[in-house]
């Protein structure tokens, strides 16, 4: 008796097309990157010629055809990540009928899946009592079904592959316990891929449906949409790598606290747009950026611990008479913080100047190194895309950061009736080893109140 | 005069109807159950279970009769009596026993059971008359209509005196010397074939042209050869013209009349729906036929109603109705349940049996499939030998182009046991290489099944 495999392997139409699939060639394995082609299209190949090496993480594995025939296409460019059970290469097949079973046998042992494609290519060769043709007439409807769709060799419904639609009005093959549990879950069945024999739908597919969260199985081929399994490798190098150490040694060591609070920013927005109107010519014009710098220099007086580098390995927190304030500003090439130094000693004007002139060269990449470093307490703004708050990273060895997010218009009680007000929420974090929620808040609040009293922030001795 | 109130009411007690009951019951529904006569309806009183018992009895005896001639087992035993009314005791008991229990297991799932005969008021209204001639009124939310059905009678052979129906077949307390079965259906052959071999001279008159007439003629053949062997006479393509006391008229296959005289005459032509007496021109429910309509949740066309079993149609199997009871009980709970069987096997208690699960080689023709179909005979399974019973085969039939198994037919003594494997084949979305690799004990009738399954794959060890 043959195995089961190589029914599978019978179904090989004489002059097919045959396709190869990219071999599970290890545990775990979900892709393997094509290194090399050791056939071309058009080659002739012969069984057990080599046609390409992949490359997994682990190791480099070469395929070798288990048929001969003649390469139609490829599945992939060198370099390129298949997916396990992805057509690695088509095959004609010519003048050849079914593998003998000791070549299926091979192809088995190479966790090798062939199966037919093509129109011509549903007719197993088995040996049963053939009805007479002539007596027998194929009814209508016994016209051939679609061809096998392309299984992976590995049987993991993960793998996402196309699925042949069912005949009209047939009914899903599936166990009865398979049918109750998608009935619970409100799952068609018809709708669901099957990667059993004959498409039986096994639980491990409904659980690929599950992990999927849709109803429509591995894609839904009759809308023309198909899992896409391309993975696209980007190095990360430069800026970007700079960047990704800091963000892991800062959420790494920093037990961060994030206290967010609601700022009514209407009279510093008038104000703001008053001073915008009567300003000099030689005079920058104002965001609101300059006021939060004012803001924050001034509340750093009552709460001096959040202008601060903590060091953490000789438990040492240097906490600094001047306030440099990092400015997270978006480049080309990423994030990079640059410092507005010494905000105690600029006026508004002053400061909005070195915000433009450092924002203006950071975004042309012309900043220099130093105009990168030395920063002591960081604000970081995603105010123009919205959002209601956010959890802002600390710029380590930093100990703070504010963050400003979008302003709005919202409803503002004020004991009597609502009214329209300019509100914006600030998503503050600290270091909490040295920063207690206590402080944190007082800072936060401080810088509250000395925006909605805008005032204040120029009533200092 | 009692007025009763509840969730769901059952209208029948037969496998569909105590299912549905014990159901609702072990999930919560206050449920009231109302039956006629016994619980366990036609089945576990009159039909499945005591006509099993008979042909037991009936084997047992046969067996012993046929040691008195010399045999290749070497056994001999004196000629055997046999006292009718004793096994019918024995019968009578096993039903008791089977009644009883399904009472309590009612009782058990705290279902509120009724004896008498319900009348629909109204769609959500039933009267009961109960046994001391009392009538009791059932206000329900939902009602499930479970009355089975009834033998059919035929218009010149009503059903008295020594024309019998099934049941009347299984409450004798003579044999008949000769016995006359007018329909040749399973229900016919079984009981037939049961009084043959408790010594009867048995005539069967069947309309169509072979016994069984819904099967092919490959697999009733081997049971046309036994009945040859026990002496039952079989006129096929006859009908029956006219009766008149102990004497049925019938015209051949070859056009010539007939007259067989019988001690006897039991008619099995076929069964239909019971709704007499239910009151269901007060419901208006759409039919099919005789029968009430019903969709993959067994609900009717009227809100709230709903209905399983022989009443739904064909096949009117037991095993149907207690699938169907289920399903009801889960829908009334709120749970998504509905009609999702791929198959119904059904069995015929005929020696040998015949068991048919899924669909014949000619209806997975005509529903338009390329077929596979092979067959593994008994005389070539070494269990059959040691039983002295080679008659039969088991035959599998898949589609050619993927293998999947859409039926599968046996025909064989003892073949009775391997439904519901051939049940679960089928159920599961097995093909042919699923058989084929799946280990059947040796030495058992069942090897027979992965040897059809051998054979269509095109590789037969044993043949």
């Amino acid at each position: 008796m043959r195995r089961a495999a190589s029914v599978v392997d019978q179904r090989v139409e004489r002059m097919g097309i045959l396709t190869i699939k990219m071999p599970d060639i290890g545990e775990g394995i979900a892709e393997a990157e094509l290194v090399e082609w050791h056939v071309a299209v058009g080659d002739p190949v012969a069984e057990d010629q080599l046609i390409a090496s992949v490359m997994t993480d682990k190791a480099t594995v070469e395929i070798p055809s288990h048929v001969s025939g003649t390469v139609v296409s490829l599945g992939g460019e060198v370099g390129q990540k298949l997916a396990i059970g992805s057509e690695l290469v088509r095959l004609e097949v010519a003048g050849r009928g079914e593998p003998a079973p000791t070549e299926a046998a091979q192809a088995e042992a190479a966790a090798l899946s062939a199966e037919p494609v093509g129109a011509h290519a549903a007719a197993p060769a088995v040996e049963a009592p053939q009805p007479d043709p002539k007596a027998e007439p194929a009814p209508p409807s016994a016209a051939k079904p679609a061809p096998a769709p392309a299984k992976p060799a590995a049987a993991s419904p993960a793998a996402g592959h196309a699925v042949a639609p069912r005949a009209e009005g047939e009914k899903p093959l599936a166990s009865p316990a398979v049918r109750a549990r998608a009935r619970e879950a409100g799952i068609d069945l018809r709708t669901v891929a099957g990667t059993g024999p004959v498409d039986r739908i096994s639980h491990a597919d409904l659980d690929a449906v599950f992990e999927k969260g849709s109803t429509q199985g591995n894609g839904s081929p009759k809308r023309g949409l198909a899992p896409d399994t391309s993975v696209k490798d980007i190095k990360v190098v430069g800026l970007r790598r700079m960047i990704a150490d800091k963000m892991a040694a800062s959420k790494k060591h920093i037990p961060h606290i994030t206290y967010v609070e609601e700022v009514d920013v209407t009279k510093v927005e008038d104000l703001r747009a008053t001073l915008n109107k009567s300003k000099r010519d030689d005079q920058p014009k104002l965001t609101l950026l300059p006021f939060l710098i004012k803001a924050m220099v001034i509340a750093i007086r009552d709460e001096p611990g959040v202008n601060a580098i903590f060091d953490d390995e000789a438990n040492i927190i240097h906490q600094y008479g001047g306030v440099h304030i990092g400015m997270a500003a978006q480049t080309p090439n990423g994030l990079v913080v640059a410092n507005v130094k010494h905000c105690e000693a600029r006026d508004i004007w002053d400061t909005a100047a070195e915000v433009n002139r450092l924002a203006e060269s950071a975004r042309k990449g012309t900043i220099t190194r130093d105009e990168l470093r030395g920063s002591t307490i960081t604000v970081t703004s995603l105010g123009a895309l919205g959002g209601i708050s956010h959890t802002p990273i600390i710029n380590h060895p930093e100990v703070a950061i504010v963050g400003v997010n979008k302003m709005q218009i919202r409803p503002t009680w004020d004991g009597k009736q609502f009214l329209p007000r300019q509100v914006m929420n600030l998503s503050s974090s600290f270091d909490h080893r040295v920063i207690d929620g206590w402080n944190a808040a007082t800072f936060v609040q401080r810088i509250k109140v000395l925006l909605e009293e805008p005032a204040m922030l120029f009533m200092e001795g | 005069m009692a007025e009763h109130r509840c969730k769901v009411l059952v209208i029948g007690g037969g496998p569909g109807g105590y299912v549905a009951g014990i159901r609702a019951g072990q999930l919560g529904l206050d449920t009231i159950l109302v039956e006629a006569a016994r619980v366990g309806g036609t089945c576990l009183n009159v039909g499945c279970i005591p006509s099993k018992a008979m042909i037991h009895v009936a084997e047992q005896f046969e067996a012993a009769h046929r040691f008195t001639a010399p045999n290749s087992l070497g056994i001999s035993v004196a000629a055997p009596a046999f006292d009718l009314p004793t096994a019918m005791e024995w019968k009578n008991g096993i039903v008791g026993n089977l009644t009883g229990g399904v009472a309590g297991l009612l009782r058990k799932a705290k279902v509120r059971v009724i004896e008498g005969t319900a009348t629909f008021k109204d769609g959500k209204t039933v009267s009961v008359i109960r046994p001391d001639g009392e009538t009791d009124t059932i206000t329900a939310e939902t009602i499930i209509i479970a009355t089975g059905s009834e033998s059919v009678e035929l218009p010149f052979l009503p059903f008295g005196g020594d024309v019998i129906s099934s049941t009347g077949a299984l409450a004798l307390d003579e044999v008949p010397e000769t016995l006359c079965v007018v329909g040749g259906g399973y229900i016919g052959l079984e009981l037939g074939i049961a009084y043959s071999k408790l010594g009867a001279a048995v005539t069967i008159v069947e309309m169509a042209d072979r016994v069984l007439p819904l099967y092919d003629a490959e697999l009733t053949a081997p049971l046309t050869r036994r009945l040859e062997e026990l002496g039952i006479t079989v006129l096929t393509g006859a009908k029956v013209t006219g009766a008149k006391d102990n004497q049925v008229d019938v015209t051949d296959a070859s056009g010539e009349s007939r007259r067989i005289t019988a001690a006897k005459i039991l008619v099995t032509v076929g069964r239909r729906p019971f709704t007499k007496g239910l009151g269901l021109e007060n419901l208006a429910l759409d039919m099919d036929r005789a029968f009430i309509k019903v969709d993959a949740r067994c609900q009717t066309s009227m809100r709230g109603i709903y209905a399983i079993g022989d009443v739904t149609g064909e096949p009117m199997l037991a095993h149907r109705a207690m699938a169907q009871g289920e399903i009801v009980a889960g829908v009334l709970a709120g749970k998504n349940e509905s009609w999702d069987k791929r198959c119904i096997p059904a069995i015929c208690f005929t020696d040998p049996e015949i068991v048919s699960a899924g669909l014949l080689p000619d209806e997975a023709k005509a529903a338009g499939f390329d077929t596979i179909v092979s067959s593994f005979p008994f005389r070539a399974n070494g269990r059959a030998m040691t039983l002295e019973r080679e008659d039969g085969f088991i035959r599998i039939v898949a589609r050619r182009d993927n293998h999947l198994i859409l039926g599968i037919q046996a025909v064989g003594a003892g073949i009775s046991e391997m439904a519901a494997g051939f049940g679960l084949a089928i159920e599961m979305g097995a093909c042919l290489e699923d058989i084929a690799g799946t280990i059947h004990s040796h030495p058992t009738r069942g090897e027979a099944l992965q040897e059809a399954a051998f054979k269509s794959l095109g590789h037969a060890l044993h043949l």
